[in-house]
């Protein structure tokens, strides 16, 4: 296999897998960008890869399915938003109880929602149809760059998604206004903006794009469902957020290289290299990597503050007549 | 009418003991619609898993047994939380206590087998000690985010163990696991399957008891909980006092995976990651920190588990544990707000003449 193969391919993996990633990713920045922390992530893609991958199973229909993953996430991130912000809960709290509730009840419907023939349970099936990958002629030709115009349609979207989230964030005033609730809640309900309208509405899309990302594993990625499938990826969210410094526009960066380290193990394999670490170091390397540029991310950030800062009320509740 | 918020002057005791026990119901009753959503008889399958838990002596026994590591992981938990260090990696210092206990009673083979099990019981708390503590001091010393380091440090310890127990220390036979500890250095056991780990795990619960309401060092947690300023306008050393409490906290968590492996698994293998760690946070948050009201808890948490490893063998999903455990913060958090605010109704009138 030559060199430009290669890479080819690993930039294909990548982006397969970082499609689910980055769609997190991008919902948690909007979510994070009103001040609103939700750490239900991993449990709210677990939800929207089962409701997606459940629907398409009993319904055949891949649209229905990502609306079902939608819709999922967005009732799993209102439990959320309603925690934190109606009844002033510990943001950090309410995000692990999401997360454990949406793991379970996802793992408990897996076992129900199956056909009679396999116990009810969801492991095992297969679907129908799923996102197939589909090549742009001509451009989908060009030696490595061609794997960007061979992917699914959800990975396709993402092309648009990315650049308006972040022109809308910082080019628009809606956009204006999402990310003043996010820096200073007090002043922004001063100019007469209603704090928790914004932050129930951004919290909620997180949620829906949360789930989108969830379905993009289980309806594209690895179209099958199992226990557990997301396998931190939910967590890795929370970090390529503090990595994209909450900036649309390097959320890519992010996705792309966190998706690439996990890819290579992969695509080294399928070269044909004989590995030397044993496959249990390569699997949690991931999480390593994250571990060691998150601290390396915190000590820059300190020493230059700015650009790379959260938002300034991110985790804080609000209320207007707090003293 | 409209309804408003206004904060109580004190937190209302009355309110700190009901909520959790409203939530408790509240989410048994949340439970038993999806029960009948997914075509499960409600009253049958908590009956079932009621039976499941202390339906004879043998099953209360094993209820006890899981509910030992479940309390540890609670009280670990419970002290970082104090001072609003969120550590989500319980499970990790969990695993890597039994790294520690396991490398002594496997390759520390000059000690006589009586030193074995004190020995590695004080490994593994230093293993475990050690986990909790990197991220704590990264913590203190950079404020690196502790969800994601403790979480990220268990999918590492995850991977770890597992490389351990299916290739370096695997045993000559079988495919993964490594070889039992000298029966000899097992923690004995005192009622059944019950061992005497729950002595262990009782006497922390007073020990923490004492440190953290009667002790200076207690105080000191809970005023940086609270508020941080105050605590450093004291002279009290924040820096210091997040190490500290996260040396002890991966400590606690470390014992928990010794003393079940000394008592109950015997060996470093799959199933390691049990969860308990997990689960640890809702028995923490549940029992208000407290470490008395945290035995109660584990126990309904014991139970859960427990009770629906019967549901199994009735063909129902045994995930409804996992879904009950992750439901019971939900309400408790909703309710929580009632300690610290009460409701108050205005009639509209009386506003309009203000």
């Amino acid at each position: 296999m030559n060199f430009l193969d290669f890479f080819t391919r690993l930039l294909a993996a990548t982006l397969a897998m970082g499609t689910s990633l980055t769609y997190a990713t991008l919902g948690e920045v909007y979510t994070e960008k009103t001040g609103i922390l939700n750490l239900g992530m991993e449990g709210t893609m677990l939800m929207g890869a089962l409701a997606g991958f459940a629907t398409a199973y009993n319904t055949g229909n891949l649209l229905v399915a990502l609306l079902a993953a939608m819709l999922v996430g967005a009732a799993l991130s209102l439990i959320h938003a309603f925690l934190c912000i109606t009844m002033r809960a510990n943001q950090v709290v309410s995000g692990l109880a999401i997360t454990m509730f949406g793991t379970g009840l996802a793992n408990f419907l897996g076992q129900r929602l199956g056909p009679a023939t396999n116990n009810y349970n969801l492991t095992g099936m297969n679907l129908a149809s799923k996102f197939d990958n589909i090549a742009i002629p001509g451009l989908s030709r060009i030696p490595v760059i061609g794997a960007l115009f061979d992917v699914s349609v959800l990975t396709y979207a993402l092309y648009f998604l990315l650049p308006f989230a972040w022109f809308f964030l910082y080019k628009t005033k809606h956009g204006m206004v999402v990310r003043a609730v996010g820096e200073n809640p007090r002043t922004a309900a001063a100019m007469g903006i209603s704090v928790s309208k914004i932050r129930y509405l951004y919290t909620i899309i997180g949620g829906m794009f949360a789930g989108l990302g969830g379905a993009c594993l289980s309806l594209s990625f690895i179209p099958s469902w199992n226990e557990g499938m997301t396998g931190g990826k939910g967590w890795i969210v929370i970090a390529l957020v503090i990595f994209s410094a909450w900036n649309p526009g390097r959320v890519v960066i992010g996705t792309l290289v966190f998706g690439g380290i996990t890819s290579l193990q992969f695509s080294l394999q399928a070269a044909g290299f004989k590995m030397v670490i044993p496959a249990q170091f390569l699997g949690f390397s991931p999480y390593l990597i994250t571990l060691l540029v998150l601290t390396a991310m915190t000590i820059i950030n300190q020493k230059k503050r700015g650009s790379f800062a959260s938002p300034a009320a991110l985790g804080t509740s609000f209320a207007i007549d707090d003293k | 009418m409209r309804f408003s918020l206004e904060k109580r002057d004190y937190r209302s005791k009355k309110m700190t003991i009901l909520v959790p026990i409203v939530s408790l119901l509240v989410s048994f009753i949340l439970g038993a619609i999806v029960l009948s959503i997914s075509n499960a008889n409600p009253v049958r399958t908590y009956a079932a898993m009621l039976k499941g838990a202390f339906g004879s002596q043998t099953k209360i026994q094993y209820t006890i047994v899981k509910a030992i590591p479940l309390l540890l992981c609670g009280l670990a938990v419970g002290i970082a939380f104090r001072l609003k260090f969120w550590n989500i990696g319980a499970e990790g210092q969990y695993i890597s206590g039994v790294i520690g206990i396991t490398w002594v009673m496997q390759f520390w083979t000059f000690l006589p087998t009586y030193l074995l099990l004190p020995v590695g019981m004080v490994v593994g708390i230093l293993f475990g000690a050690m986990w909790g503590g990197i991220p704590g001091l990264l913590k203190a010393q950079w404020s690196v985010d502790e969800t994601l380091t403790t979480l990220m440090m268990n999918y590492i310890i995850i991977g770890y163990a597992e490389y351990l127990y299916i290739n370096a220390w695997k045993a000559p036979r079988g495919n993964m696991g490594t070889i039992l500890y000298p029966e000899a250095a097992w923690l004995p056991r005192i009622w059944g399957r019950v061992h005497a780990g729950l002595y262990i795990a009782l006497i922390l619960v007073v020990i923490l008891w004492f440190v953290l309401y009667k002790t200076r060092w207690g105080f000191e947690l809970n005023m940086i909980g609270k508020n941080q300023q105050a605590a450093r306008c004291q002279g009290v050393s924040i820096k210091r006092n997040i190490i500290l409490a996260m040396l002890v906290s991966g400590g606690i968590a470390g014992l928990a995976g010794v003393i079940d492996s000394a008592a109950v698994t015997h060996q470093l293998t799959k199933g390691v990651n049990s969860g308990y760690g997990f689960t640890g946070i809702i028995i923490a948050w549940m029992s208000g920190l407290n470490p008395f009201v945290s035995i109660l808890v584990a126990i309904i948490m014991a139970a859960l588990e427990t009770g629906s490893d019967a549901l199994q063998i009735m063909k129902l999903p045994s995930a409804m544990g996992e879904v009950m455990q992750g439901l019971i913060l939900i309400p408790l958090l909703a309710g929580s707000i009632f300690t610290e605010y009460r409701l108050v109704l205005h009639a509209k009138h009386k506003e309009a003449g203000v």
